[in-house]
Protein backbone atom coordinates (compact mmCIF):
# COMPACT_ATOMS: atom_id res chain seq x y z
CA UNK A 1 0.00 0.00 0.00
CA UNK A 2 2.49 2.45 0.62
CA UNK A 3 4.63 1.46 -2.20
CA UNK A 4 1.48 2.16 -4.51
CA UNK A 5 0.71 5.63 -2.75
CA UNK A 6 4.79 6.21 -3.15
CA UNK A 7 4.57 5.16 -6.92
CA UNK A 8 1.37 6.83 -7.23
CA UNK A 9 3.02 10.21 -5.86
CA UNK A 10 6.31 9.63 -8.04
CA UNK A 11 4.01 9.37 -11.30
CA UNK A 12 2.70 12.64 -10.78
CA UNK A 13 4.93 15.61 -12.49
CA UNK A 14 7.20 17.96 -10.09
CA UNK A 15 5.65 21.13 -11.45
CA UNK A 16 1.96 20.02 -10.54
CA UNK A 17 2.13 21.37 -6.85
CA UNK A 18 -1.48 21.29 -4.30
CA UNK A 19 -1.29 24.58 -5.08
CA UNK A 20 -1.26 24.45 -9.07
CA UNK A 21 -3.90 22.56 -9.00
CA UNK A 22 -6.11 23.93 -6.96
CA UNK A 23 -5.72 27.68 -8.75
CA UNK A 24 -5.26 25.98 -12.24
CA UNK A 25 -8.96 23.93 -12.18
CA UNK A 26 -11.03 26.13 -11.74
CA UNK A 27 -8.74 28.96 -14.41
CA UNK A 28 -8.92 26.55 -16.57
CA UNK A 29 -12.28 25.23 -15.98
CA UNK A 30 -14.07 29.51 -16.66
CA UNK A 31 -11.10 30.05 -19.24
CA UNK A 32 -12.73 27.52 -21.49
CA UNK A 33 -16.48 27.87 -20.34
CA UNK A 34 -16.42 31.73 -20.01
CA UNK A 35 -13.59 33.77 -21.90
CA UNK A 36 -12.85 31.32 -25.03
CA UNK A 37 -16.44 31.63 -25.77
CA UNK A 38 -16.84 35.68 -26.19
CA UNK A 39 -13.24 35.71 -28.25
CA UNK A 40 -15.17 33.00 -30.94
CA UNK A 41 -18.44 35.28 -31.11
CA UNK A 42 -16.35 38.23 -31.73
CA UNK A 43 -14.27 36.17 -34.21
CA UNK A 44 -17.98 35.13 -36.15
CA UNK A 45 -18.98 38.31 -36.14
CA UNK A 46 -16.48 39.53 -37.84
CA UNK A 47 -16.73 36.55 -40.60
CA UNK A 48 -19.32 36.39 -43.36
CA UNK A 49 -22.37 34.36 -43.68
CA UNK A 50 -22.41 31.77 -46.30
CA UNK A 51 -25.42 29.53 -47.67
CA UNK A 52 -24.25 26.66 -45.56
CA UNK A 53 -21.80 27.40 -42.67
CA UNK A 54 -19.91 30.54 -41.33
CA UNK A 55 -16.65 31.04 -43.24
CA UNK A 56 -13.67 30.50 -41.18
CA UNK A 57 -11.88 34.41 -40.81
CA UNK A 58 -8.68 32.26 -40.98
CA UNK A 59 -7.96 29.98 -43.62
CA UNK A 60 -4.19 28.28 -43.88
CA UNK A 61 -2.16 29.06 -46.78
CA UNK A 62 0.91 27.29 -46.36
CA UNK A 63 2.31 27.50 -42.94
CA UNK A 64 1.22 30.98 -42.35
CA UNK A 65 -2.81 31.96 -41.67
CA UNK A 66 -3.98 35.01 -43.74
CA UNK A 67 -6.86 36.74 -41.67
CA UNK A 68 -9.86 38.55 -43.07
CA UNK A 69 -12.55 40.70 -41.20
CA UNK A 70 -15.68 41.39 -42.42
CA UNK A 71 -17.16 44.28 -41.29
CA UNK A 72 -20.20 43.80 -43.10
CA UNK A 73 -22.62 42.66 -39.67
CA UNK A 74 -21.74 45.54 -37.86
CA UNK A 75 -22.22 48.09 -40.60
CA UNK A 76 -25.72 46.69 -41.29
CA UNK A 77 -25.68 47.06 -37.30
CA UNK A 78 -25.30 50.60 -37.80
CA UNK A 79 -27.23 51.61 -40.36
CA UNK A 80 -30.24 50.01 -39.25
CA UNK A 81 -32.19 52.12 -37.24
CA UNK A 82 -34.33 49.30 -35.66
CA UNK A 83 -31.32 47.63 -34.00
CA UNK A 84 -30.43 51.36 -32.29
CA UNK A 85 -34.07 51.78 -31.23
CA UNK A 86 -33.99 47.89 -29.84
CA UNK A 87 -30.67 48.83 -27.94
CA UNK A 88 -32.02 52.28 -26.48
CA UNK A 89 -35.59 51.13 -25.43
CA UNK A 90 -33.82 47.65 -24.12
CA UNK A 91 -31.45 50.44 -21.81
CA UNK A 92 -34.52 52.38 -20.53
CA UNK A 93 -36.40 49.31 -19.93
CA UNK A 94 -33.47 48.24 -17.59
CA UNK A 95 -32.89 51.81 -16.16
CA UNK A 96 -36.62 51.97 -15.33
CA UNK A 97 -36.59 48.31 -14.00
CA UNK A 98 -33.54 49.29 -11.97
CA UNK A 99 -35.03 52.38 -10.34
CA UNK A 100 -38.32 50.77 -9.22
CA UNK A 101 -36.92 48.24 -7.86
CA UNK A 102 -34.72 50.63 -5.67
CA UNK A 103 -37.46 52.52 -4.63
CA UNK A 104 -39.42 49.18 -3.36
CA UNK A 105 -36.68 47.69 -2.04
CA UNK A 106 -34.79 50.25 -0.44
CA UNK A 107 -37.67 51.07 2.49
CA UNK A 108 -38.34 47.12 2.15
CA UNK A 109 -34.68 46.64 3.37
CA UNK A 110 -34.42 49.06 5.84
CA UNK A 111 -37.24 48.27 7.46
CA UNK A 112 -35.99 44.56 7.47
CA UNK A 113 -32.77 45.12 8.96
CA UNK A 114 -34.37 47.38 11.76
CA UNK A 115 -37.41 44.73 12.47
CA UNK A 116 -36.76 42.83 15.37
CA UNK A 117 -33.63 40.15 15.53
CA UNK A 118 -35.04 37.47 15.34
CA UNK A 119 -37.49 37.94 13.43
CA UNK A 120 -34.86 38.75 10.67
CA UNK A 121 -33.83 35.16 9.05
CA UNK A 122 -37.12 34.58 8.53
CA UNK A 123 -37.91 37.69 6.65
CA UNK A 124 -34.68 36.54 4.53
CA UNK A 125 -36.36 33.30 3.56
CA UNK A 126 -39.48 34.76 2.74
CA UNK A 127 -37.60 36.64 0.15
CA UNK A 128 -35.39 33.84 -1.00
CA UNK A 129 -38.27 31.49 -1.16
CA UNK A 130 -40.33 32.49 -4.74
CA UNK A 131 -36.75 32.40 -5.86
CA UNK A 132 -36.73 28.94 -5.12
CA UNK A 133 -39.64 28.18 -7.32
CA UNK A 134 -39.33 28.21 -11.28
CA UNK A 135 -38.57 31.47 -12.42
CA UNK A 136 -40.53 30.52 -15.59
CA UNK A 137 -43.75 29.45 -13.84
CA UNK A 138 -43.95 32.94 -11.82
CA UNK A 139 -43.72 34.48 -15.13
CA UNK A 140 -46.94 32.20 -16.49
CA UNK A 141 -48.71 33.14 -13.06
CA UNK A 142 -48.44 36.86 -14.35
CA UNK A 143 -50.04 36.06 -17.98
CA UNK A 144 -53.24 34.51 -15.90
CA UNK A 145 -53.50 37.32 -13.79
CA UNK A 146 -52.93 40.29 -16.09
CA UNK A 147 -55.11 38.78 -18.61
CA UNK A 148 -58.23 40.47 -20.14
CA UNK A 149 -60.67 37.98 -17.99
CA UNK A 150 -57.74 37.46 -15.38
CA UNK A 151 -57.98 37.84 -12.14
CA UNK A 152 -56.80 41.54 -11.43
CA UNK A 153 -59.29 42.74 -14.13
CA UNK A 154 -62.68 40.53 -12.92
CA UNK A 155 -61.51 41.78 -8.99
CA UNK A 156 -61.22 45.91 -10.45
CA UNK A 157 -64.32 44.94 -12.07
CA UNK A 158 -66.18 43.35 -9.00
CA UNK A 159 -65.51 46.49 -7.10
CA UNK A 160 -66.70 48.64 -9.40
CA UNK A 161 -63.46 50.58 -10.49
CA UNK A 162 -63.48 49.76 -14.02
CA UNK A 163 -66.33 49.36 -16.29
CA UNK A 164 -64.44 47.38 -18.85
CA UNK A 165 -61.28 45.10 -18.59
CA UNK A 166 -58.15 47.30 -18.73
CA UNK A 167 -55.93 45.64 -21.63
CA UNK A 168 -53.08 44.91 -19.74
CA UNK A 169 -51.05 41.92 -20.95
CA UNK A 170 -48.25 42.28 -23.96
CA UNK A 171 -48.26 45.91 -22.82
CA UNK A 172 -44.66 47.99 -21.58
CA UNK A 173 -46.78 47.75 -18.18
CA UNK A 174 -46.70 43.74 -17.96
CA UNK A 175 -43.39 43.95 -18.92
CA UNK A 176 -42.68 46.11 -16.09
CA UNK A 177 -44.18 44.09 -14.03
CA UNK A 178 -42.70 41.23 -14.86
CA UNK A 179 -39.44 42.45 -14.47
CA UNK A 180 -39.31 44.52 -11.41
CA UNK A 181 -41.35 41.34 -9.81
CA UNK A 182 -38.22 39.06 -11.34
CA UNK A 183 -35.53 41.11 -10.33
CA UNK A 184 -36.27 42.71 -6.93
CA UNK A 185 -35.06 39.93 -4.81
CA UNK A 186 -31.82 41.15 -6.35
CA UNK A 187 -32.28 44.70 -5.30
CA UNK A 188 -33.31 43.87 -1.61
CA UNK A 189 -30.88 41.36 -0.72
CA UNK A 190 -27.63 43.42 -0.93
CA UNK A 191 -28.94 46.09 0.23
CA UNK A 192 -30.15 44.45 3.03
CA UNK A 193 -27.09 42.91 3.86
CA UNK A 194 -25.34 46.32 3.47
CA UNK A 195 -28.31 48.08 5.63
CA UNK A 196 -27.98 45.69 8.60
CA UNK A 197 -24.31 45.93 9.14
CA UNK A 198 -25.15 49.38 9.68
CA UNK A 199 -23.66 51.03 12.98
CA UNK A 200 -26.66 52.20 14.86
CA UNK A 201 -24.28 54.70 17.39
CA UNK A 202 -23.77 57.43 14.09
CA UNK A 203 -27.90 57.53 13.81
CA UNK A 204 -27.57 57.73 17.66
CA UNK A 205 -24.73 60.80 17.79
CA UNK A 206 -27.03 62.44 14.92
CA UNK A 207 -30.20 62.03 16.86
CA UNK A 208 -28.47 63.46 20.14
CA UNK A 209 -27.02 66.31 17.93
CA UNK A 210 -30.80 67.16 17.43
CA UNK A 211 -31.07 66.37 13.79
CA UNK A 212 -34.67 65.19 12.07
CA UNK A 213 -34.23 61.71 11.77
CA UNK A 214 -35.26 62.49 7.84
CA UNK A 215 -32.56 64.42 7.80
CA UNK A 216 -30.48 61.63 9.47
CA UNK A 217 -31.74 59.35 6.90
CA UNK A 218 -30.63 61.26 3.88
CA UNK A 219 -27.54 62.50 5.44
CA UNK A 220 -26.30 59.52 7.19
CA UNK A 221 -28.14 56.45 6.37
CA UNK A 222 -28.36 56.45 2.35
CA UNK A 223 -24.24 57.61 1.82
CA UNK A 224 -23.53 54.90 4.18
CA UNK A 225 -25.29 52.25 2.46
CA UNK A 226 -24.03 53.89 -1.17
CA UNK A 227 -21.69 50.38 -1.69
CA UNK A 228 -25.40 48.37 -1.11
CA UNK A 229 -27.10 50.26 -3.23
CA UNK A 230 -24.91 50.30 -6.39
CA UNK A 231 -24.41 46.31 -6.33
CA UNK A 232 -28.34 45.88 -6.37
CA UNK A 233 -28.43 48.32 -8.88
CA UNK A 234 -25.78 46.48 -10.92
CA UNK A 235 -27.58 43.18 -10.45
CA UNK A 236 -30.29 44.28 -11.49
CA UNK A 237 -29.48 46.55 -14.73
CA UNK A 238 -26.93 44.31 -15.99
CA UNK A 239 -28.80 40.98 -16.55
CA UNK A 240 -32.53 43.06 -17.35
CA UNK A 241 -30.62 44.55 -20.24
CA UNK A 242 -30.04 41.52 -22.08
CA UNK A 243 -33.57 39.37 -20.68
CA UNK A 244 -35.56 37.41 -23.19
CA UNK A 245 -37.71 35.63 -21.52
CA UNK A 246 -39.91 37.87 -19.80
CA UNK A 247 -40.65 40.23 -22.94
CA UNK A 248 -41.57 37.14 -24.62
CA UNK A 249 -43.74 36.15 -22.58
CA UNK A 250 -44.98 38.95 -20.84
CA UNK A 251 -44.10 41.93 -23.46
CA UNK A 252 -46.46 43.18 -26.74
CA UNK A 253 -44.91 42.80 -30.67
CA UNK A 254 -43.75 45.91 -29.99
CA UNK A 255 -41.55 45.62 -26.88
CA UNK A 256 -38.40 46.05 -28.17
CA UNK A 257 -35.97 44.16 -26.26
CA UNK A 258 -32.41 43.33 -27.66
CA UNK A 259 -32.58 39.70 -26.29
CA UNK A 260 -35.23 38.95 -28.66
CA UNK A 261 -33.50 40.67 -31.57
CA UNK A 262 -30.23 38.14 -30.19
CA UNK A 263 -32.69 35.15 -30.24
CA UNK A 264 -34.66 35.47 -33.47
CA UNK A 265 -31.99 36.58 -35.44
CA UNK A 266 -29.92 33.25 -34.35
CA UNK A 267 -32.76 30.63 -34.11
CA UNK A 268 -35.35 32.60 -36.85
CA UNK A 269 -32.90 33.70 -39.70
CA UNK A 270 -29.81 31.40 -38.61
CA UNK A 271 -27.67 34.59 -38.94
CA UNK A 272 -25.45 33.60 -36.96
CA UNK A 273 -22.55 36.33 -37.90
CA UNK A 274 -25.38 39.24 -37.43
CA UNK A 275 -26.15 37.63 -33.77
CA UNK A 276 -22.70 37.60 -32.86
CA UNK A 277 -22.05 41.36 -33.69
CA UNK A 278 -25.18 42.23 -32.12
CA UNK A 279 -23.82 40.29 -28.61
CA UNK A 280 -20.51 42.00 -29.06
CA UNK A 281 -22.53 45.59 -28.76
CA UNK A 282 -24.31 44.59 -26.24
CA UNK A 283 -21.40 43.34 -24.06
CA UNK A 284 -19.68 46.75 -24.58
CA UNK A 285 -22.88 47.78 -23.19
CA UNK A 286 -22.48 46.76 -20.34
CA UNK A 287 -19.16 46.70 -20.27
CA UNK A 288 -19.10 49.84 -17.59
CA UNK A 289 -21.57 48.94 -15.23
CA UNK A 290 -20.02 45.11 -15.37
CA UNK A 291 -16.62 46.83 -14.30
CA UNK A 292 -18.18 48.50 -11.50
CA UNK A 293 -19.87 44.98 -10.46
CA UNK A 294 -16.65 43.30 -10.95
CA UNK A 295 -14.60 45.95 -8.63
CA UNK A 296 -17.59 45.68 -6.11
CA UNK A 297 -17.19 41.60 -5.81
CA UNK A 298 -13.54 42.31 -5.33
CA UNK A 299 -13.82 44.33 -3.10
CA UNK A 300 -16.72 43.07 -0.24
CA UNK A 301 -14.26 39.87 0.01
CA UNK A 302 -10.80 41.68 0.48
CA UNK B 1 -43.94 61.20 10.93
CA UNK B 2 -43.89 59.77 15.17
CA UNK B 3 -41.93 56.57 15.40
CA UNK B 4 -45.83 54.64 15.61
CA UNK B 5 -46.62 55.54 12.05
CA UNK B 6 -43.26 55.03 10.88
CA UNK B 7 -43.26 51.81 12.31
CA UNK B 8 -46.99 50.86 10.79
CA UNK B 9 -45.51 52.39 7.60
CA UNK B 10 -42.46 50.03 7.05
CA UNK B 11 -44.83 46.68 7.88
CA UNK B 12 -47.45 47.72 5.58
CA UNK B 13 -44.55 48.85 2.95
CA UNK B 14 -43.19 44.92 3.93
CA UNK B 15 -46.66 43.42 3.53
CA UNK B 16 -47.23 44.57 0.54
CA UNK B 17 -44.06 43.67 -1.14
CA UNK B 18 -44.19 40.32 0.53
CA UNK B 19 -47.73 40.00 -0.96
CA UNK B 20 -46.60 41.23 -4.53
CA UNK B 21 -44.19 38.29 -4.94
CA UNK B 22 -46.10 35.72 -3.22
CA UNK B 23 -49.59 36.57 -5.16
CA UNK B 24 -48.23 34.83 -8.81
CA UNK B 25 -47.37 31.87 -6.48
CA UNK B 26 -50.75 31.34 -4.46
CA UNK B 27 -52.45 31.99 -8.33
CA UNK B 28 -50.73 28.90 -9.76
CA UNK B 29 -51.85 26.93 -6.58
CA UNK B 30 -55.00 27.81 -6.67
CA UNK B 31 -56.08 27.73 -10.23
CA UNK B 32 -54.49 24.11 -10.52
CA UNK B 33 -57.30 22.86 -8.63
CA UNK B 34 -59.74 24.35 -10.83
CA UNK B 35 -61.67 22.66 -12.99
CA UNK B 36 -62.21 24.47 -15.79
CA UNK B 37 -60.88 24.69 -19.02
CA UNK B 38 -60.51 28.36 -19.40
CA UNK B 39 -57.56 28.75 -16.93
CA UNK B 40 -58.98 32.46 -15.90
CA UNK B 41 -62.70 31.19 -14.76
CA UNK B 42 -63.27 29.24 -11.53
CA UNK B 43 -65.77 26.84 -12.08
CA UNK B 44 -65.05 24.14 -9.31
CA UNK B 45 -62.33 22.04 -7.50
CA UNK B 46 -61.47 19.13 -9.02
CA UNK B 47 -58.06 17.07 -9.18
CA UNK B 48 -58.32 16.76 -13.38
CA UNK B 49 -55.07 18.72 -14.30
CA UNK B 50 -53.17 16.82 -11.96
CA UNK B 51 -54.89 13.41 -13.95
CA UNK B 52 -54.00 15.43 -17.50
CA UNK B 53 -50.42 15.76 -15.84
CA UNK B 54 -49.68 12.47 -15.13
CA UNK B 55 -50.70 11.38 -18.48
CA UNK B 56 -48.47 14.05 -20.40
CA UNK B 57 -45.56 11.72 -21.24
CA UNK B 58 -43.88 14.68 -23.45
CA UNK B 59 -43.84 16.62 -19.87
CA UNK B 60 -43.02 13.64 -17.98
CA UNK B 61 -40.02 12.61 -20.06
CA UNK B 62 -39.25 16.48 -20.03
CA UNK B 63 -39.18 16.33 -16.21
CA UNK B 64 -36.71 13.47 -16.03
CA UNK B 65 -34.25 14.94 -18.08
CA UNK B 66 -34.42 18.17 -16.07
CA UNK B 67 -33.88 16.16 -13.23
CA UNK B 68 -31.42 13.89 -14.49
CA UNK B 69 -29.14 16.66 -15.97
CA UNK B 70 -29.80 19.31 -12.42
CA UNK B 71 -28.28 16.46 -10.38
CA UNK B 72 -25.35 16.26 -12.67
CA UNK B 73 -24.48 20.16 -12.76
CA UNK B 74 -25.41 20.71 -9.00
CA UNK B 75 -22.78 17.97 -8.61
CA UNK B 76 -20.02 19.57 -11.38
CA UNK B 77 -20.90 22.98 -10.03
CA UNK B 78 -20.08 22.23 -6.44
CA UNK B 79 -16.98 20.66 -7.15
CA UNK B 80 -15.48 23.38 -9.59
CA UNK B 81 -17.17 25.79 -7.02
CA UNK B 82 -15.38 24.67 -3.96
CA UNK B 83 -12.06 24.69 -5.85
CA UNK B 84 -12.28 28.57 -6.84
CA UNK B 85 -13.63 29.32 -3.74
CA UNK B 86 -10.63 27.67 -1.96
CA UNK B 87 -8.06 28.96 -4.54
CA UNK B 88 -9.64 32.65 -3.99
CA UNK B 89 -9.74 32.40 0.11
CA UNK B 90 -6.67 30.55 0.20
CA UNK B 91 -4.03 32.00 -1.87
CA UNK B 92 -4.17 36.15 -1.49
CA UNK B 93 -1.27 36.63 -4.16
CA UNK B 94 -0.96 34.87 -7.34
CA UNK B 95 -0.92 35.67 -11.26
CA UNK B 96 -4.34 36.13 -12.33
CA UNK B 97 -6.37 36.36 -9.33
CA UNK B 98 -8.35 39.48 -10.21
CA UNK B 99 -8.88 37.47 -13.41
CA UNK B 100 -9.97 34.66 -12.16
CA UNK B 101 -12.14 36.79 -9.11
CA UNK B 102 -13.96 38.22 -12.35
CA UNK B 103 -14.35 35.42 -14.69
CA UNK B 104 -16.04 33.66 -11.32
CA UNK B 105 -18.95 36.37 -10.61
CA UNK B 106 -19.25 37.34 -14.39
CA UNK B 107 -21.45 34.74 -14.95
CA UNK B 108 -23.73 36.01 -11.97
CA UNK B 109 -25.01 38.73 -13.95
CA UNK B 110 -24.60 38.08 -17.04
CA UNK B 111 -27.70 38.28 -19.85
CA UNK B 112 -28.39 34.66 -20.61
CA UNK B 113 -28.75 35.02 -23.92
CA UNK B 114 -25.04 35.83 -24.40
CA UNK B 115 -23.88 33.26 -22.16
CA UNK B 116 -25.93 30.50 -24.54
CA UNK B 117 -25.21 31.83 -27.75
CA UNK B 118 -21.42 32.41 -26.84
CA UNK B 119 -20.84 28.65 -25.51
CA UNK B 120 -22.78 27.60 -28.06
CA UNK B 121 -20.74 28.99 -30.77
CA UNK B 122 -17.35 27.90 -29.24
CA UNK B 123 -18.86 24.06 -28.80
CA UNK B 124 -20.09 24.24 -32.50
CA UNK B 125 -16.49 25.30 -33.33
CA UNK B 126 -15.10 22.56 -31.06
CA UNK B 127 -17.34 19.90 -32.86
CA UNK B 128 -16.41 20.92 -36.45
CA UNK B 129 -12.67 20.48 -35.21
CA UNK B 130 -12.68 17.09 -33.50
CA UNK B 131 -16.23 15.47 -34.39
CA UNK B 132 -17.38 16.17 -30.53
CA UNK B 133 -19.65 16.69 -28.38
CA UNK B 134 -22.90 16.08 -30.00
CA UNK B 135 -25.00 19.02 -28.94
CA UNK B 136 -27.58 17.60 -26.49
CA UNK B 137 -27.60 16.29 -22.55
CA UNK B 138 -23.69 16.93 -22.03
CA UNK B 139 -24.09 20.27 -23.89
CA UNK B 140 -26.91 21.26 -21.58
CA UNK B 141 -24.83 20.06 -18.84
CA UNK B 142 -21.59 22.27 -19.47
CA UNK B 143 -23.88 25.71 -19.94
CA UNK B 144 -25.52 24.79 -16.43
CA UNK B 145 -22.47 23.87 -14.77
CA UNK B 146 -20.47 27.38 -15.76
CA UNK B 147 -23.56 29.47 -14.17
CA UNK B 148 -23.60 26.91 -11.29
CA UNK B 149 -19.91 26.96 -10.72
CA UNK B 150 -20.44 30.79 -10.57
CA UNK B 151 -22.84 30.50 -7.72
CA UNK B 152 -21.27 27.86 -5.87
CA UNK B 153 -17.97 29.82 -5.44
CA UNK B 154 -20.24 33.09 -4.14
CA UNK B 155 -21.93 30.31 -1.43
CA UNK B 156 -18.70 28.20 -0.49
CA UNK B 157 -16.27 31.54 -0.45
CA UNK B 158 -18.90 33.33 1.87
CA UNK B 159 -18.45 30.26 4.24
CA UNK B 160 -14.90 30.24 3.98
CA UNK B 161 -14.70 34.11 4.91
CA UNK B 162 -16.82 33.89 7.81
CA UNK B 163 -14.91 30.16 9.13
CA UNK B 164 -12.91 30.49 11.83
CA UNK B 165 -9.38 29.94 10.00
CA UNK B 166 -8.13 28.95 14.05
CA UNK B 167 -9.16 25.46 13.66
CA UNK B 168 -7.37 24.85 10.59
CA UNK B 169 -3.96 26.06 12.08
CA UNK B 170 -4.80 24.36 14.69
CA UNK B 171 -4.46 21.13 12.88
CA UNK B 172 -1.58 22.06 11.13
CA UNK B 173 0.60 23.17 14.59
CA UNK B 174 -0.65 19.37 15.16
CA UNK B 175 1.27 18.01 12.45
CA UNK B 176 -1.29 18.07 9.72
CA UNK B 177 -0.55 17.65 6.34
CA UNK B 178 -2.13 20.65 4.19
CA UNK B 179 -4.67 17.97 2.63
CA UNK B 180 -5.24 16.37 5.79
CA UNK B 181 -6.10 19.69 7.28
CA UNK B 182 -8.49 20.24 4.48
CA UNK B 183 -9.73 16.92 4.00
CA UNK B 184 -10.42 16.21 8.05
CA UNK B 185 -11.30 19.95 9.55
CA UNK B 186 -11.98 22.14 6.26
CA UNK B 187 -14.28 20.55 4.36
CA UNK B 188 -16.61 18.98 7.44
CA UNK B 189 -17.05 22.80 8.05
CA UNK B 190 -18.16 23.72 4.93
CA UNK B 191 -20.54 20.77 4.65
CA UNK B 192 -23.70 22.85 4.78
CA UNK B 193 -22.41 25.91 2.44
CA UNK B 194 -21.79 22.95 -0.18
CA UNK B 195 -25.10 21.48 0.78
CA UNK B 196 -27.33 24.64 0.35
CA UNK B 197 -24.66 25.24 -2.68
CA UNK B 198 -25.93 21.97 -4.37
CA UNK B 199 -29.70 22.73 -3.43
CA UNK B 200 -28.96 26.11 -5.28
CA UNK B 201 -27.53 24.86 -8.50
CA UNK B 202 -29.83 22.10 -8.58
CA UNK B 203 -32.61 24.57 -8.45
CA UNK B 204 -30.66 27.23 -11.17
CA UNK B 205 -30.14 24.43 -13.66
CA UNK B 206 -34.12 23.13 -12.84
CA UNK B 207 -35.46 26.86 -13.62
CA UNK B 208 -33.11 27.60 -17.10
CA UNK B 209 -34.59 27.88 -20.32
CA UNK B 210 -32.73 30.15 -21.98
CA UNK B 211 -29.22 28.00 -21.87
CA UNK B 212 -30.57 25.07 -22.63
CA UNK B 213 -32.77 26.03 -25.36
CA UNK B 214 -29.39 27.48 -27.07
CA UNK B 215 -27.38 24.45 -26.13
CA UNK B 216 -30.04 21.13 -26.65
CA UNK B 217 -30.13 19.29 -29.83
CA UNK B 218 -32.86 17.19 -31.42
CA UNK B 219 -34.72 15.26 -28.46
CA UNK B 220 -32.99 16.81 -25.69
CA UNK B 221 -36.26 19.14 -24.66
CA UNK B 222 -36.21 20.11 -20.55
CA UNK B 223 -38.75 20.23 -18.86
CA UNK B 224 -38.83 24.65 -18.65
CA UNK B 225 -38.17 24.19 -22.70
CA UNK B 226 -41.58 22.81 -22.57
CA UNK B 227 -43.16 24.81 -20.27
CA UNK B 228 -41.77 27.51 -21.97
CA UNK B 229 -42.98 26.63 -26.06
CA UNK B 230 -46.54 26.17 -24.37
CA UNK B 231 -46.70 29.32 -22.09
CA UNK B 232 -45.77 31.17 -25.72
CA UNK B 233 -48.98 29.40 -27.29
CA UNK B 234 -51.15 30.50 -24.68
CA UNK B 235 -52.19 29.15 -21.11
CA UNK B 236 -52.40 25.69 -20.08
CA UNK B 237 -54.16 24.44 -16.60
CA UNK B 238 -51.75 21.32 -16.64
CA UNK B 239 -48.75 24.13 -16.37
CA UNK B 240 -50.67 24.73 -13.14
CA UNK B 241 -50.54 21.29 -11.81
CA UNK B 242 -47.06 21.27 -12.51
CA UNK B 243 -45.78 24.39 -10.90
CA UNK B 244 -47.94 23.11 -7.53
CA UNK B 245 -45.98 19.98 -7.29
CA UNK B 246 -42.58 21.18 -7.85
CA UNK B 247 -43.98 24.72 -5.51
CA UNK B 248 -44.88 21.63 -3.15
CA UNK B 249 -41.44 19.63 -3.24
CA UNK B 250 -39.35 22.51 -3.44
CA UNK B 251 -41.07 24.01 -0.23
CA UNK B 252 -40.35 20.62 1.59
CA UNK B 253 -37.01 20.41 0.42
CA UNK B 254 -35.78 24.14 1.58
CA UNK B 255 -37.77 23.40 5.37
CA UNK B 256 -36.16 20.41 5.55
CA UNK B 257 -32.72 21.61 4.59
CA UNK B 258 -33.03 24.91 7.00
CA UNK B 259 -34.00 22.50 9.87
CA UNK B 260 -31.08 20.35 9.00
CA UNK B 261 -28.52 23.77 8.84
CA UNK B 262 -29.58 24.78 12.59
CA UNK B 263 -29.79 21.63 13.62
CA UNK B 264 -25.97 21.32 12.42
CA UNK B 265 -25.36 24.82 14.23
CA UNK B 266 -27.20 24.02 17.54
CA UNK B 267 -24.77 20.60 17.49
CA UNK B 268 -21.50 22.68 16.65
CA UNK B 269 -22.23 25.61 19.61
CA UNK B 270 -22.83 22.41 22.24
CA UNK B 271 -19.27 20.88 21.14
CA UNK B 272 -17.66 24.06 21.72
CA UNK B 273 -19.26 25.18 24.96
CA UNK B 274 -18.26 21.25 25.71
CA UNK B 275 -14.83 21.55 24.75
CA UNK B 276 -14.94 24.82 26.75
CA UNK B 277 -15.99 23.08 29.76
CA UNK B 278 -13.43 20.02 29.83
Amino acid sequence: MASLMQSLKNSIPSWLTGRRLVIGLPYAWFLILAFLPVLIVLKISLSEMQTTAVSGMVSWQGTWPSIKLDVSSYLFLASDELYLATYLSSISYAFYTTLICLGLGYPFAYFMARAPKRWQALLVMLIMLPFWTSFLLRIYAWKTLLVNNGLINNALLALGWIDSPIEMLNTPFSLMIGMVYSYLPFMILPLYANLSKLDGRYLEAAADLGCHPFKTFWLITVPLSKAGIVAGCMLVFIPAVGEYVIPELLGGPNTLMIGRVLWDEFFSNNDWPMASAVTIVMLLLIMLPLAIYNKLQSKGHA
Amino acid sequence: MNSTALKWFGRSWMLLVYAFLFLPIFTLVAYSFNDSQLVTVWSHASLRWYKALMQDSDLIAAVMLSLKIAFLSALVSVFFGLFSAFALHRYRRFTGRGVLSSLASTPLVMPDVIVGLSLLLMLVSVQQALGYPERGLFTILLGHALLGTAYATVVVRSRLTEMDSKLEEAAMDLGCRPWQVFSLVTLPLLMPALLSAFLLTFTLSFDDVVLSSFLSGPGYSTMPMVIFSRARLGLNPSINALATVTIVVVTLVVIASTLYSLRQDRQRKRDIAQAQQE
